[in-house]
């Protein structure tokens, strides 16, 4: 097992530094898992990650974790109370099923960002690609740029808010999530549609804005769009909606 | 006195026998297809079709309450730290809360936890009934993703990627409103009352590359100890087992069209699929054309209901077979003792097959506090444990018979088939003659 080189700053057992150049993605995991509630070693570096997959993935003890450069599918993956930071972009899936915590993202997210999300906050600062959101199931995902078609498909709770464009079929077969977008959509899915914005949704996206270092935008920019409860009990006359 | 024609007796058409018409009358008052539970009803090629030899001269047999045959089987020690081990190659396949109770589910962990043998979550998430009653348990990963969290899958011992099931394969689910109860619901992050649509594809993969980093993704979450399934629909058996040993399975789960549902289309369980049958010789040839049978294990499902069928899809290159229905039928379902409820519910005990109406009169595929009551879950776990005994017995019966001193050392040879068609699909030779249908050019 190669050594694991470690920094200055790791040296005083307060913060770890992890090379993947050097040490192995599975070296990196355990050791995160192996952390014990109350740790002090609270704050990890991952270094040239060049694009693996499942970097930090299933993390529960609340530490902050940043990662220096661009991970590949399912960084984050049901996260628990960490922090995590990709200084870079993301691949499909991060944040898939994240439990709570939270994940920023500083470049760019792909496909199913957030996927099945139970809760924790997302903040993507680039765009995310398509199906952004999807089934997510409490998570609050906010992406600073624009996300791709079929985003929040089935989302059945939580909060999605989108300060760019939204594309195609947005919210398709919606639940009871709330979708915040502040551009244009290009289209909305089945049973999703544009809602009134009262006064505690736009307290709701105030928090949201705030939590996700937003500033300089204000909720009433906003569009507040969510489930018209048609598709909720099946009814033949729908079935052109399927 | 008028003489009259002798009268043709009134004919039926077998095309439009009296179900297709019953059916086509409902559809027109309705609107909507049949949903139900259960699997394919139609006849199809089956473990009937095929016998076992037994020993003659040229095998001798052991002795059957002397000479031990053993019944164990282990599951996931391909790239899992800790496989899992089973007294007995049948397990308890996934059934959902949600759709079934939860004194069910506990009576399903409690039967297989005295067999030794794992049960298996459902698409609804893991409950206290079942994690309690489990000494091991497989937790399935769906697409719904309904209750998944991180605490759960690390105190599964499998997880089970599943990307289909035989009664469906390529459908999501659907559970009905009435089924929601407020633990359903909080369950699936859902309202109460509404239709629950399950999806028919995982939200974060598509195909085979993006499942060996979905598996690598669980591995990785799960430090290596799990063994990972996966569950896929009797469609491609051949294609859809390789690929599932390609993404890194440890185990692969066939589940062929008899494999029950708690509610789909019965134009799709009946359309959609092949039989158990007709699965099990290609997934084990992929296992062989890759070097992997015995080292990934492969589980089969839909249609087991005795040691027999055990023992033939074990002959047939199988490690382990899975059992739904007929565990259900164990605890309970369809019992006769309620037949006058099923007439209320205009069915008969044997045929009751919404289960997603949530009124089942035997309290297992329902939410209703009063139906459910009706099992008791510790007595429904000694049936179901009874019933794996003697399944397990009725195996090694038959293996003994055939001189095998372990039902893993059962084979194609020990088999004939009594159909052509059985034959074909099994690999074996038609009864009396050296012939399979497909081999040696003909």
């Amino acid at each position: 097992m190669p050594a694991t080189k470690l920094s200055k700053a790791a040296q005083d057992h307060a913060s770890r530094v992890f090379d993947l150049d050097v040490s192995s993605l599975r070296e990196l995991n355990q050791a995160l898992h192996n952390l014990a509630p109350g740790s002090n070693e609270t704050a990890w570096e991952v270094l040239h990650p060049k694009g693996s997959h499942s970097v930090a993935v299933g993390v529960d003890q609340p530490v902050s974790i940043d990662v220096r450069g661009s991970v590949g599918y399912y960084c984050g993956g049901m996260n628990s109370g960490s922090t995590i930071t990709v200084h870079g972009s993301a691949g499909p899936g991060v944040g898939e099923n994240m439990m709570s915590g939270s994940i920023t993202i500083k470049g760019d997210a792909s496909q199913y960002a957030g996927a099945t999300g139970k809760g924790g906050l997302l903040v993507i600062e680039g765009n995310a690609s398509s199906r952004c959101g999807i089934s997510m199931k409490g998570i609050d995902i906010v992406v600073h740029g624009n996300i791709g078609h079929m985003s929040a498909f089935m989302a059945q709770s939580g909060n999605l808010v989108v300060l760019g464009d939204a594309g195609d079929a947005l919210g398709d077969s919606i639940y009871e999530a709330r979708l915040f977008v502040r551009g244009k959509v290009d289209s909305l899915g089945a049973d999703c549609i544009a809602k009134e914005m009262r006064p505690e949704h736009l307290e709701l996206l105030q928090g949201l804005l705030d939590r996700a270092g937003v500033t300089g935008v204000k909720p009433s920019e906003f569009k507040r769009y969510g489930s018209a409860r048609t598709l909720y009990n099946f009814n033949i006359d729908n079935a052109d909606a399927y | 006195m008028t003489y009259r024609n002798p009268p043709t007796t009134p004919r039926k058409s077998a095309t439009f026998d009296d179900y297709t018409l019953s059916e086509i009358r409902r559809a027109a008052a309705t609107g909507i297809y049949d949903i139900r539970g259960a699997g394919a009803k139609r006849k199809l090629p089956h473990f009937d079709d095929l016998l076992f030899l037994g020993a003659s001269i040229s095998r001798y047999p052991l002795e059957g309450y002397r000479e031990r045959c053993d019944t164990s089987v282990v599951l996931g020690s391909r790239h899992a730290k800790k496989p899992i081990e089973l007294k007995i190659p049948i397990t308890i396949a996934g059934m959902s809360f949600g759709s079934l109770s939860g004194p069910a589910k506990e009576a399903l962990g409690r039967g297989a936890t005295l067999s030794g043998t794992s049960t298996t979550t459902g698409d609804g998430g893991m409950t206290e009934e079942e994690r309690g009653h489990s000494k091991q348990l497989v937790y399935q990963y769906l697409p719904s993703r309904y209750g998944m969290n991180l605490r759960d899958l690390r105190r599964a011992d499998a997880i089970e990627v599943v990307v289909g099931q035989g009664a469906k394969p390529g459908g999501g689910g659907m559970l009905l409103g009435q089924k929601i109860s407020d633990r359903v619901a909080e369950m699936r992050t859902l309202p109460k009352g509404i239709d629950q649509r399950s999806a028919s594809r995982h939200p974060d993969w598509t195909g085979p590359d993006d499942l060996e980093i979905k598996i690598l993704e669980l591995r990785e979450i799960t430090d290596w100890e799990k063994p990972i399934y996966v569950k896929v629909g009797g469609a491609r058996p051949y294609y859809d087992t390789a690929l599932a040993v390609k993404a890194g399975a440890d185990v692969v789960v066939v589940d062929g069209m008899q494999g029950g549902t708690a509610a789909t289309q019965e134009v799709f369980i009946e359309n959609v699929g092949q039989p158990t049958l007709a699965c099990i010789r290609p997934a084990v040839q992929a296992l062989q054309d890759l070097g992997m049978h015995r080292k990934v294990q492969l589980i089969i499902s839909g249609g087991i209901r005795n040691g027999a069928d055990v023992a033939k899809a074990m002959a047939l290159g199988v490690d382990a077979v899975s059992i739904g229905t007929a565990a259900l039928v164990a605890l309970g379902d369809n019992d006769p003792r309620w037949e006058a409820e099923y007439n209320e519910l205009g069915t008969t005990a044997g045929a009751y097959d919404d289960w997603h109406e949530g009124r089942d009169p035997a309290g297992i595929t329902t939410q209703d506090p009063e139906l459910m009551k009706r099992v008791d879950p510790v007595a429904a776990g000694r049936r179901l444990a009874n019933y794996l005994k003697v399944m397990t017995l009725e195996a090694q019966t038959i293996a003994r018979a055939c001189g095998k001193n372990s039902l893993h050392n059962l084979e194609p040879e020990d088999l004939v088939a009594l159909t052509i068609e059985a034959a074909a699909m099994a690999g074996v030779p038609l009864a009396g003659t050296n012939w399979i249908p497909g081999k040696n050019g003909f």
